[in-house]
This record gives C-alpha cells, sequence and structure tokens, in this order.
C-alpha cells in the first residue's frame, strides 16, 4: 500500500480534496514550498504537473502555466532534483501528471525509479493509451510501487471503465464532463445522474472528480458521490497573484472549512 | 499485408498508434471501428469519385514536361495537383473525410490550418453538404495568409485564431484537439495530412492515395509501363507524398525521394528537416519522429514554406524512413525559390513553395537519360506570389 492507498483506505466520512498545480511556476523554485503551504493548509494529496510545450488537454490557465515554467527552465531531471528532499518537508499523497513524450524521452523505466527514489506515489499521463501501459509499462509502475491513474468521461463505456477499474490501484479520476481543464462547472442534473451511474457500478477504486471543480459548492456536491475532488485551474489561476502564498490557506479553507 | 501499410494494432512498424486522452477516445474509437468499412463499401466510393470526379475535376493531368526534362537529361512527369479545385491535393482528403461525417451522423466540423490549403479545403466541402465549419489557424499564419482566410470566410467558415504557444500550425492543431475534446459528440475533426492517432495517417493516406492510382495508369498510356524510376514529392507532414507514393510502396524497383524543409540551413537552427533534426516520439497523438529538445518539449520549425514547417512527420513516413524504403532529402529556402522560378520560367506553371521543394531536389539527382521522374505538383502558387514577388524583387 502506498500513501494513495492509505489515505483512501482510512478517509472514513472525509472529503477528500487534492489540489494540482503546475512544477516550475510560478518560479522555478516554488514547487516544494507550495506542496509544504498546502499541506499545512489542509489538503489531503497533490498532484504536480510536469509541463510540456503542447498540453492538448489543458485550458488556458494550465497551458499558461506550463509555457511559464517551461520558460523557468523546469524539466524532468530539474523536476527530480527539486523533489529529492521532498519526504523530509511533505508527508502527502504525491502524484505526477503530465504527457507521454516527456516522460518517454526520460525513459519509462528510468522515470517510475526516479519517482519512487524522491517519493512520489502515483502517475497521471493522460495520453499513455491503455493497451501501451499494460503491453510495455504495467511491471515497472508495480515493481515502483507507482498508482497509474486512469481518467473516465461520461462518454466511457461502460465495458471500459470495468476494464479500467480492473487496471486501477489508487483511484479512479472521474471527469466531470467531456471537456479540457479550467471550465467552471454547473452540477447540472445530467452531470448528477452521470456521477450516479459511476457510483452504483460500485467499483472497487476510489473515485475522485476533476475538472471544473473550483468553488466550495461544486466540491461538496461533487464529493456527494465520490470519495474525493480535484481543484486545478483555480489553484493555479491563484499562484499568479505575486502573494499567493499568504492566499493559500484562503483559498483552502473554502474547501475544508 | 505490406510491411509499409498499417497494422491491425494502427502501427506502421513502430510508428503510430493512439496517444490520446481518454476524453478523445470515443471518437477516436468510432472511426477506428467504422472508417474502412465505411471508405470501402461500394456506394462510398461512387460517391467520392464522382465527386473527385465532376467536383474537384479528377483526374489530374500527368504532365510530361518537356523543358525540364531536356534541362535534367531524363523524362519528367508532372502531377498536377494544382490543377484540383481550390488549387491542391488537400480537397482529396477534405471530400472523403465529409462524406465520412456524414456517415456518423456529423453535424459540425473543426480543422486546423497552417498556410491555409486544408482550412480553405475543407470550408469548401462544407459549403457544399451544408455543414457548419470551424477552422483553427495559429495567429500568426491568420496575418500572413489574409487571401486564404478571407475564402474561408466568404464560405462560411468561422476561422479562430490559435494564441497559444508558437502561435503557427501546431498550435492550430491543438486548438483543434481541444475543440474535438469540448464538442465530443456532434462534432468530425478533418486532420489535413497523414498524422494524427489512428485511423487518421491510414485514413488520410487512402484518400490521398488517388493520385498515385492515377499515376500508374497514366503513367502507362504515356510510356507503356505503369512504374517509374523514381516518385519525388515534398513533406511536410507528408499527405502529398503519402498519396504519391501509396501504390508504389510495394515495388522496390520504384524510388521513393521525400523532400523536407532545410529552411535556411539544416543545421542553422531555422529549419523542417524532421527526419535529420528528429528524434522518436509522441504529438498530436501518434509516436513518429518529431523535432524536440532532450526533455520532450517539441521545438517550433521554420521553412519558408507555411505547408512544411510542420516540427513532426506522419507515421507511415516515419516508417519509411527508418526501414530505408523511401530516401528523405531537404531543401533549403534558397533552393525552392529558385527551383520555382525555374518551372515558372521553363514550362510556365507557377508551384507552390512546398512543391518547389520536390522540384528542387532534381537539381541533386543523378539520372541515366531514359527514366521516368513524377514529381508531385501539390499546389500552385498563386497563395505564394507575394513571397515570390518580395524574394526576387519583381
Amino acid at each position: 500500500m502506498n500513501r494513495i492507498n492509505k489515505l483512501f483506505a482510512n478517509k472514513g466520512d472525509r472529503r477528500i480534496l487534492s489540489i494540482y498545480y503546475t512544477a516550475g511556476y510560478p518560479t522555478l523554485n516554488s514547487t516544494v514550498d507550495i506542496a509544504e503551504a498546502l499541506e499545512k493548509a489542509g489538503v489531503d494529496f497533490l498532484e504536480i504537473g510536469f509541463p510540456y510545450s503542447d498540453p492538448v488537454a489543458d485550458g488556458p490557465i494550465i497551458q499558461h502555466s506550463s509555457e511559464e515554467a517551461l520558460h523557468n527552465g523546469m524539466t524532468l531531471h530539474v523536476l527530480f532534483e527539486q523533489l529529492k528532499h521532498l519526504r523530509k518537508r511533505v508527508a502527502l499523497p504525491i502524484l505526477l501528471m503530465g504527457y507521454v513524450n516527456p516522460v518517454l524521452q526520460y525513459g519509462v523505466e528510468r522515470f517510475c525509479k526516479s519517482c519512487k527514489e524522491v517519493g512520489v506515489d502515483g502517475v497521471i499521463v493522460p495520453d499513455l493509451p491503455m493497451y501501451e501501459y499494460e503491453d510495455l509499462y504495467r511491471p515497472a509502475f508495480e515493481e515502483n510501487g507507482l498508482s497509474n491513474i486512469f481518467l473516465v468521461t461520461p462518454q466511457t463505456s461502460e465495458a471500459r471503465i470495468r476494464k479500467i477499474d480492473g487496471l486501477s490501484t489508487g483511484f479512479i479520476y472521474l471527469l466531470s464532463s467531456s471537456a479540457t481543464t479550467g471550465k467552471n462547472l454547473a452540477v447540472s442534473e445530467n452531470m448528477e445522474a452521470y456521477f450516479s451511474r459511476i457510483r452504483d457500478m460500485e467499483l472497487q477504486n476510489p473515485i475522485a472528480i476533476g475538472f471544473g471543480i473550483s468553488t466550495r459548492d461544486t466540491f461538496i456536491r461533487a464529493t456527494d458521490y465520490a470519495d474525493g475532488a480535484i481543484v486545478g485551474s483555480a489553484f493555479v489561476q491563484l499562484l499568479a497573484n505575486p502573494d499567493y502564498k499568504e492566499k493559500i490557506p484562503e483559498f483552502i479553507g473554502q474547501f475544508k472549512p | 499485408m505490406s510491411e509499409y501499410q498499417v497494422n491491425e494494432n494502427g502501427y506502421f512498424g513502430n510508428f503510430g498508434g493512439a496517444y490520446i486522452p481518454e476524453m478523445l477516445y470515443p471518437n477516436v474509437e468510432e472511426l477506428r471501428e467504422q472508417y474502412l468499412q465505411i471508405i470501402q463499401h461500394e456506394d462510398f466510393q461512387q460517391e467520392f469519385n464522382r465527386l473527385l470526379r465532376d467536383y474537384v475535376g479528377r483526374p489530374s493531368p500527368l504532365y510530361p514536361a518537356q523543358r525540364l526534362s531536356e534541362r535534367y537529361g531524363t523524362t519528367i512527369f508532372l502531377k498536377r495537383e494544382d490543377l484540383n479545385h481550390t488549387g491542391a491535393h488537400k480537397i482529396n482528403n477534405t471530400i472523403g473525410q465529409i462524406l465520412l461525417a456524414g456517415k456518423l451522423g456529423k453535424k459540425r466540423i473543426i480543422a486546423e490550418t497552417g498556410a491555409g490549403q486544408h482550412g480553405v479545403a475543407t470550408a469548401t466541402v462544407c459549403a457544399l453538404m451544408g455543414l457548419q465549419c470551424v477552422v483553427y489557424m495559429g495567429a500568426i499564419d491568420i496575418e500572413r495568409q489574409a487571401p486564404n482566410v478571407a475564402r474561408m470566410k466568404m464560405m462560411g467558415a468561422e476561422v479562430v485564431a490559435a494564441t497559444s504557444g508558437s502561435k503557427t500550425l501546431k498550435d492550430a492543431t491543438n486548438e483543434a484537439l481541444r475543440d474535438w475534446i469540448n464538442n465530443p459528440v456532434d462534432t468530425h475533426y478533418i486532420i489535413g495530412s497523414v498524422v494524427g492517432p489512428h485511423p487518421y495517417p491510414d485514413m488520410v493516406a487512402r484518400f490521398q492515395s488517388v493520385i498515385s492510382a492515377e499515376t500508374k495508369k497514366q503513367l502507362l498510356e504515356k510510356t507503356g509501363r505503369e512504374n517509374p524510376d523514381y516518385a519525388v514529392a515534398c513533406v511536410g507532414g507528408g499527405s502529398n507524398a503519402m498519396g504519391m507514393f501509396y501504390h508504389f510502396l510495394d515495388n522496390p524497383d520504384v524510388k521513393l525521394v521525400a523532400v523536407e524543409a532545410a529552411g535556411k540551413g539544416v543545421y542553422s537552427g531555422e529549419s523542417a528537416a524532421t527526419t535529420i533534426l528528429g528524434k522518436e516520439g509522441v504529438l498530436h497523438g501518434s509516436r513518429s519522429i518529431l523535432m524536440q529538445t532532450d526533455d520532450g518539449q517539441v521545438i517550433e520549425p521554420y521553412s519558408i514554406s507555411a505547408g512544411l514547417d510542420y516540427p513532426g512527420i506522419g507515421p507511415q513516413h516515419a516508417w519509411l524512413h527508418k526501414t530505408g524504403r523511401a530516401q528523405y532529402a531537404s531543401i533549403t529556402d534558397d533552393e525552392a525559390m529558385h527551383a520555382g522560378l525555374l518551372l515558372t520560367r521553363l514550362e510556365g506553371i507557377i508551384p507552390a513553395i512546398e512543391s518547389a521543394h520536390a522540384l528542387a531536389q532534381l537539381e541533386k539527382m543523378v539520372f541515366n537519360g531514359d527514366e521516368h521522374v513524377v514529381v508531385c505538383l501539390s499546389g500552385r502558387g498563386d497563395k505564394d506570389l507575394d513571397n515570390y514577388m518580395k524574394y526576387f524583387g519583381f
């Protein structure tokens, strides 16, 4: 069991809050400081994005943070260097999230090993095909104790969701709608029907809902149906403020009063 | 099954596949399941061929370029894709895909475009079929290619500026993919080249393969043998080249020459010579060769030709390159511009600067005298007149 598994296993009635942010943004060396601040503010786990030049699943806010991070000099090598002493400062479960090409250039096996060395618990690579994970990379993930997180959208078929459930070892990342990141979510009846449909499938993995979660209301409504929810763009937008450090407790507080 | 064609898993050798986020999976899977069945159906083929004949103006001529042949001491044929409706080979693919979109019941069409040729070809077929059309185009390209923007708008398309990243073709493609993620049910994405997740590279190659199918027939009529010694074409993403090579892939006697844009010189830092400068990686949904940093960030390419400055090549090209089945050459801006002027002066044909890259390669080839060389003249140069005028100071 890694930290992610333990978190969900022991969560009780809590609504799990995860925060996504881009490594190397707003400044190259802000990555671990932000993690520490988020832990203090009461966040349950973190998704640290490693930037890519062509983030097709992302809306303008995360595109911008990725561009800035690359401009600041962030690479996977730099990130793993920054995370070397992560576990002296932060105890939260941590996932790395990004696109497949930087991982391929780094080397998938080597990437998994580096994750383990710095204490990363799981990985989200939305454009890594399921078949390639199954055929080529699963042993590298498992040997290094990494959860590979798959996404599910309202259009994902039931058979595919069952297959994803069988392959998942951390949680299932349920997209609130088929959309790029950063669209504010208005929870509609359709969406609640979709959340209930997934809940009623009684999957073996916990569910966390992401994309469009930006307010307390959306967080609560999402976690009425799921174990947790993920806030990304809304937090990345906060980081654009020069005094973001002081604002983190208040921002997190709105979700966890 | 040809070793150069896509296998049942969607790969050409180790290139291709579908590296897409889950949000695109249902769309791409729907296409993958249905494309062959739809496009191989007799009714579809009849409709496709009827439109290519009556609307596009096919077959395009195979023109024996006499004065060009004399200059190079061999027999050169130009496959006149520049004479197609809308002025380039791009329309072969958009006709095919718009019919396919109709069969899939899609109501809304999106596309990316660089120079605007594919955007115009897409806007054209959408007008023809009465479908809503949104074209993504880099903000910089919108400024550079005003006449094509006007054409698209006149045909009723909405042209949306891609303002992310480098604001050119690669970013327009990203924006189109984002649109598709946000509109997963009613929208079909007409990709303009042999790139993207499987089945796009294979599907686009099939629609463009009419180029080599006609060439074979026309060569047989004109020369008594259907296979040339050389087939030469320019490569950005590589759709006209794939169309030109398609029916010759399994005949090793036909030498295939693909010409990339070397920009200001392969190693000048301003180039689009992907097979030389690139490494294996994933961009826009497929594993191929692409220009990238050691960290896997995509490098923005450069060419004077807006249709060739793409940082990757289609996965089938990557495989033809790796296996050595096709030769990949590169031509600089200067070489291409002079080849464009040469064709104009010798044959009275103004080629697109893209196609001029293929023509420039003739200067570098050594011929025996009685060989048959087919060059794909993928587009006409009207859109490039400003560039030619500035370059030569006319």
